[in-house]
């Protein structure tokens, strides 16, 4: 418990995924515009993340590790070359049928997310928490740990952004820099704040 | 001066010779006499304190600080020499103080005058780089962006200077004032408009960036070859028994009388400076109490929870307020009017977020002895997002009230 304890703090705080690896730097930066909507894509990405992390990790520990086919008959069977085209797949179905799923039953937030729903296919924060699961070889349940956490170490990156970009709206930016180049440049400074969490052990 | 300054002043307006250095006239003008400019239109609030007024009201709450810091840094500079054996400092200060008969190393202990006279040569040529650099490219902007230079500026650069080690290379002063001022400040358009304080930004950006000049064992004394581990560092490894042991007692530390930066050794002087912000309302008594709270509270949670491998874990609150520059955080970085959060109840959420973090830092983070810089920097990010939440549990209180 613990363990699992160290490794949500770590991927929320130590190791976030927009700060620290600046993943999924696209919609980060063109949806962090206001707050509200912020959080709604927050929520989102903890969503998908929450599924796609532990299918990944099943696919992963059963079809395709080397070996991992040994339950079909076929101990010498190596398809992890297959790994990036499934986990996106993965990632595009699921995104998919959570769509179709809020649609029909919760359409108050289907209606709040409206376009940065489907975006979410391709955040690459998605994609990359997968890849990170399968790097540390996580079993299921830290799978499922760890795509909480680093959805919510995510989601908070681009609440606290969309709270600076709000306050930015009544500073007086030099031409050049305006819109996405001063955004870089809070980005940028985000993680010098970030920085207080480099180098903690758990 | 005053018929001299109205005399030039045509030159400087628009159409005139030197109208691209209007910003430099005005600053000067200004810094004399209140600008004679009043609000146009309905609203008129009459109030002698203006932007200026306040920055300057923060420069003088930083004189005790200032005063410590240059009896320290020489305090610091005269022991460590006798501890050593040199009797004469050998490079231009040397000259210098011999030239007017200042005694140094072992001659100067308990020579008030002495060592301040020691301390005041290396806080200056530090302060002045960080004027120099930084009002350069304050300056710059101001022409090139038609704003004016104010006194911002003026608490940027001190406090600056006096969170910097004594033995910082001039070179890396300058980076660091200019990283500050221009991507911390300038870059968002001056002073009022900028997200992290500029002072921190930029000397977090030297930490990081210069962390053999900044960090260490052998920067916070201002003499070649002589190391002195800061209290903190000493807590870091071995807990407040290190401290104890290596000779520090906590009214020492309390004073300021350790080593350390320049200004942020002495607790006392920042309580005094702390004291005449309050008194003059110039500094959010909210934002002070709120990290006093917070960082005693977190203290005591990690005394609860022990540790027997890290020896941090059972430091006392009092001494985490006087080592290191938890003080000087406190009262004047996390205090900026700017960066910190503009509403009541946000103020307290934002002064406990600090104090929280400073101490998890402290303890819980092997990479960084000190935490204060950093706490502060982490809570700016926060500040306009606990004045979203105020302000939101406002409106609908206020809709459920008159529905």
């Amino acid at each position: 418990m613990e363990h699992l304890m160290s490794m949500a703090v770590k991927a929320i705080f130590v190791e976030n995924l927009a700060i620290s690896f600046f993943l999924g730097m696209c919609t980060f930066l063109a949806v962090s515009k206001k707050i509200n909507t912020a959080m709604g894509l927050g929520v989102a990405v903890i969503f998908v993340q929450v599924v796609t992390v532990p299918a990944n990790n099943l696919i992963y520990q059963y079809l395709l590790k080397d070996g991992a086919l040994a339950w079909m008959g076929l101990p010498n069977v190596d398809l992890s070359f297959l790994g990036l085209i499934s986990y996106i797949g993965v990632i595009a179905a699921m995104v998919q049928i959570l769509e179709m799923f809020l649609d029909k039953y919760v359409p108050v937030l289907y209606n709040a997310l409206g376009i940065y729903l489907p975006l979410i296919t391709v955040n690459c924060a998605i994609l990359g928490g997968s890849l990170f699961m399968v790097e540390r070889d996580y079993n299921f349940t830290e799978s499922v740990t760890y795509g909480v956490s680093s959805g919510i170490g995510w989601a908070m990156a681009i609440v606290v952004l969309a709270g600076v970009r709000e306050k930015l709206k009544y500073s007086d930016v030099p031409d050049g820099l305006q819109g996405l180049g001063i955004t870089f440049i809070t980005v940028g400074l985000m993680s010098l704040g970030f920085m207080a969490f480099s180098g903690v052990q758990l | 001066m005053r018929k001299f300054l109205d005399n030039i002043a045509p030159h400087f307006e628009k159409g005139g010779k030197y109208e691209k250095f209007f910003s430099v006239y005005e600053m000067i003008d200004t810094f004399f006499w209140s600008p004679p400019s009043v609000t146009h239109g309905q609203t008129h609030v009459r109030d002698a304190i203006d932007l200026k007024r306040v920055m300057t009201y923060v420069v003088i709450a930083t004189l005790p600080c200032i005063l410590m810091a240059w009896f320290n840094t020489g305090m610091q500079a005269n022991t460590g020499m006798a501890g050593v054996g040199m009797d004469q400092v050998n490079n231009w200060r040397g000259d210098l103080m011999a030239m007017f008969g200042i005694a140094q190393g072992a001659a100067a202990e308990g020579n008030l005058l002495a060592n301040v006279f020691h301390g005041f040569l290396y806080f200056v040529p530090i302060y002045l780089t960080t004027l120099i650099v930084g009002g350069i490219w304050e300056v710059l902007f101001a022409s090139v962006r038609g704003h004016e230079v104010n006194e911002g500026f003026l608490v940027t650069s001190m406090l600056y200077t006096l969170t910097m080690p004594p033995d910082a290379p001039l070179w890396v002063v300058a980076l660091g004032i200019s990283f500050g001022v221009v991507l911390g400040k300038e870059v968002f358009g001056g002073t009022g408009k900028n997200f992290l304080n500029p002072a921190l930004t930029g000397r977090a950006f030297l930490y990081f960036a210069y962390p053999a000049h900044l960090s260490g064992n052998s920067v916070w004394t201002a003499v070649d070859g002589v190391t002195g581990a800061t209290p903190l560092g000493l807590a870091a490894t071995g807990g407040i028994q290190a401290v104890e042991e290596a000779g520090f007692t906590l009214q020492q530390s309390f004073l300021g009388m350790i080593p350390g930066s320049l200004g942020e050794t002495s607790t006392l002087a920042c309580l005094i400076g702390a004291a005449f912000l309050i008194f003059t309302k110039i500094a959010s008594h909210r934002v002070i109490f709120g990290v006093f709270v917070g960082m005693v509270a977190t203290t005591w949670l990690f005394n609860a929870i022990g540790s027997d491998t890290n020896p941090m874990f059972a430091m006392p609150w009092y001494w985490h307020l006087s080592v290191g520059g938890f003080a000087f955080g406190m009262v004047y970085m996390a205090t900026d009017p700017v960066s910190a959060a503009m509403t009541n109840k946000g103020r307290w959420a934002y002064g406990i977020l600090i104090g929280f973090m400073c101490v998890v830092i402290r303890v819980a983070n092997p990479a960084f002895p000190e935490g204060m810089m950093l706490a502060i920097l982490f809570a700016n990010l926060w500040a306009p997002i606990f004045d979203n939440f105020v302000v939101q549990a406002n409106i609908k209180r206020r809709m459920q009230r008159n529905g």
